[in-house]
């Protein structure tokens, strides 16, 4: 693999956080995360300032910055801006040479894409317009039974039994979940039946587009162990997972400024 | 520590016609147990004797035994004076006493036909939990029908929302949202979730309160536009639930959907589907005795 002599940043503005990758010889040399806010330029410069000063950089030593991600203008300085999916199909390239197909769950976005061997985008479907299918669903349901978000997916892995969730709207699903601790269904199994409908709704977006055996799974709702578990049953395979699934979106603005290209 | 106010609560009515005397005369009731409210609809031989209207409760039989109870109020009925009883809407299995239950559809459309007469083609019930398009004919038939039930956004559960979180009670909204200086454009979210958060946005940028609430009626217009949209609209049209008492929404689609919107009932425009159950009810038992 050809080794470029540059260091690149990639900014992932989300909806919820802000991601920053900074990237030298291929390698990952700094990264941050920083809540969006209401104030998200200045969120992003903090992130970014925060991933320089780990590596005791400045902004003068970065030779190109691309910015990604639903606020991807928001940015406080950028040479280039790269589609968040064109993004995530580069990095999961990158990580999972035989990655075709990549899922994104974000926390208010879910994306499906299918990409060639160099991360070009093939087709791709996103839904934007309802929590039901990102990660603010989850983080709903888990507020709705007071369960930490950091344990809702290891909750849903002590499940005993399925139990099909009716409500597809997150608003819908509140109640629900009120009347299922009425009925005394444990939480594990709540968890799960909440998981289970998620998936459901991701998997039937990623139908929509084809998926082959190589399925990458990235964005914040990736590192829910109980939502990958229910999709890779769902879908009938085995995602693959990258450490630190956040960052796929920033990796690949990062990689892509640097003018890296997958397939060679 | 004081019990944070509930904005979304709607005020409960019951109603007795004091000009009739149901001793002697055929009685029949309809139960409409919804996934927000409930109500209750008597008749005396066909005619509106009395009706109640309160939120349902986690039980839909408790709910369905509450609502009868408040409506026979004062009035000396018990439900062995009852001779038919028609269930409906979505607990309409799980009313004890009833004979039969009959689609929500149906008994909108034939509810909708008594209040506002049988020169009215479209219903439009605007509930708790969902939303209902319904063409019917001068009989109250249905001719055909659009549903949203998947979804909040425009309905009564994505308004209560927008109350709890303005803190303004749900009854005021539709006046606020005309207390404006220019009307705004309407909240771009689609989803409840989301468009909540739009909501915090703009009242961090200094939106004044009743200017989001003005954004979100028009949002909720919007959206039902685009249901009716799929169903046209055919003259008469009226609109029966408890969104139809938010003035707010009202005006605003009926300028969207450019068709003059028949006035509210004199009586709760929410009791449309219990009404049409007891107008079934009595026609069940007529035919029951020949």
């Amino acid at each position: 693999m050809e080794v470029l002599k540059m260091i690149t940043i990639g900014i992932d503005i989300g909806a919820k956080n802000i991601k920053v990758v900074i990237l030298k010889d291929n390698k990952i040399i700094a990264k941050s995360n920083v809540l969006a806010g209401f104030e998200v330029t200045k969120s992003a410069q903090e992130a970014i300032d925060k991933a320089l000063k780990k590596v005791g950089l400045t902004k003068k030593d970065l030779d190109k910055t691309i910015s990604t991600g639903t606020g991807e203008k928001l940015a406080p300085f950028y040479d280039d801006t790269k589609s968040i999916v064109g993004c995530d199909s580069l990095a999961a390239v990158f990580l999972h040479p035989q990655t075709r197909t990549v899922i994104d769950v974000g926390a208010e976005e879910g994306r499906g894409m299918r990409c060639d061997e160099t991360g070009k985008i093939l087709d791709f479907e996103v839904n934007e317009k309802c929590a039901a299918g990102a990660g603010a669903f989850t983080e709903a349901m888990s507020r709705a039974l007071e369960v930490p978000l950091e344990e809702f997916g290891a909750l849903s892995l002590k499940a005993t039994e399925e139990i099909p969730m009716n409500a597809q709207c997150t608003v819908f699903a509140e109640s629900e979940v009120v009347t299922m601790v009425h009925n005394k269904v444990s939480k594990a199994n709540m968890a799960k039946a909440v998981h289970d409908a998620m998936a459901s709704r991701i998997s039937s977006m990623v139908r929509k587009i084809g998926f082959n055996k190589d399925v990458a799974l990235v964005g914040g709702v990736a590192k829910n162990v109980g939502f990958v578990d229910s999709l890779n049953k769902d879908l009938g395979l085995e995602l693959f997972v990258p450490k630190d699934p956040e960052y796929v979106g920033a990796l690949g603005a990062a990689l892509a400024a640097a003018g890296w290209k997958g397939g060679k | 520590m004081a019990e944070k106010p509930e904005y979304w609560r709607w005020t409960e009515s019951r109603w007795t016609n004091p000009d009739i005397d149901w001793k002697g005369k055929v009685i029949t009731s309809g139960i409409d147990v919804g996934s927000v409210s409930s109500q209750a609809v008597i008749l005396a031989d066909g005619e509106l004797y009395a009706y109640s209207n309160m939120r349902t409760g986690s039980d839909s039989p408790d709910s369905a035994m509450k609502a009868i109870n408040w409506a026979m109020e004062k009035t000396g009925l018990t439900l062995k004076d009852i001779s038919y009883t028609v269930g409906t809407g979505y607990g309409r299995v799980n009313v004890p006493f009833s004979q039969r239950a009959i689609t929500e559809i149906a008994c909108h459309a034939r509810g909708g036909n008594f209040m506002y007469g049988p020169t009215v083609r479209t219903i439009l019930d605007m509930g708790g939990q969902d939303c209902k398009a319904i063409h019917c004919d001068e009989r109250g038939k249905v001719t055909n029908f659009l549903m949203n039930d998947k979804c909040a956004a425009g309905t009564g559960r994505g308004m209560e929302v927008f109350a709890d979180l303005l803190g303004v009670s749900i009854n005021e909204v539709g006046d606020l949202s005309f207390d404006i200086d220019e009307e705004p454009k309407p909240v771009s979210s689609t989803c409840v979730v989301y468009a909540k958060t739009e909501a915090t946005g703009l009242l961090r940028e200094g939106w004044p309160k009743n200017k989001v609430l003005a954004a979100y009626c028009s949002a909720m217009a919007h959206r039902i536009m685009t249901l009716l949209e799929r169903i046209g609209v055919e003259e008469d049209f009226a609109i029966t639930g408890g969104i139809s008492k938010n003035k707010g929404v009202v005006k605003r689609l009926e300028k969207e959907v450019g068709i003059k919107i028949m006035e509210t009932s004199k009586y709760d425009p929410q009791i449309a589907g219990a009404l049409g159950a007891a107008l079934f009810a009595k026609a069940l038992f007529d035919k029951g005795k020949k």
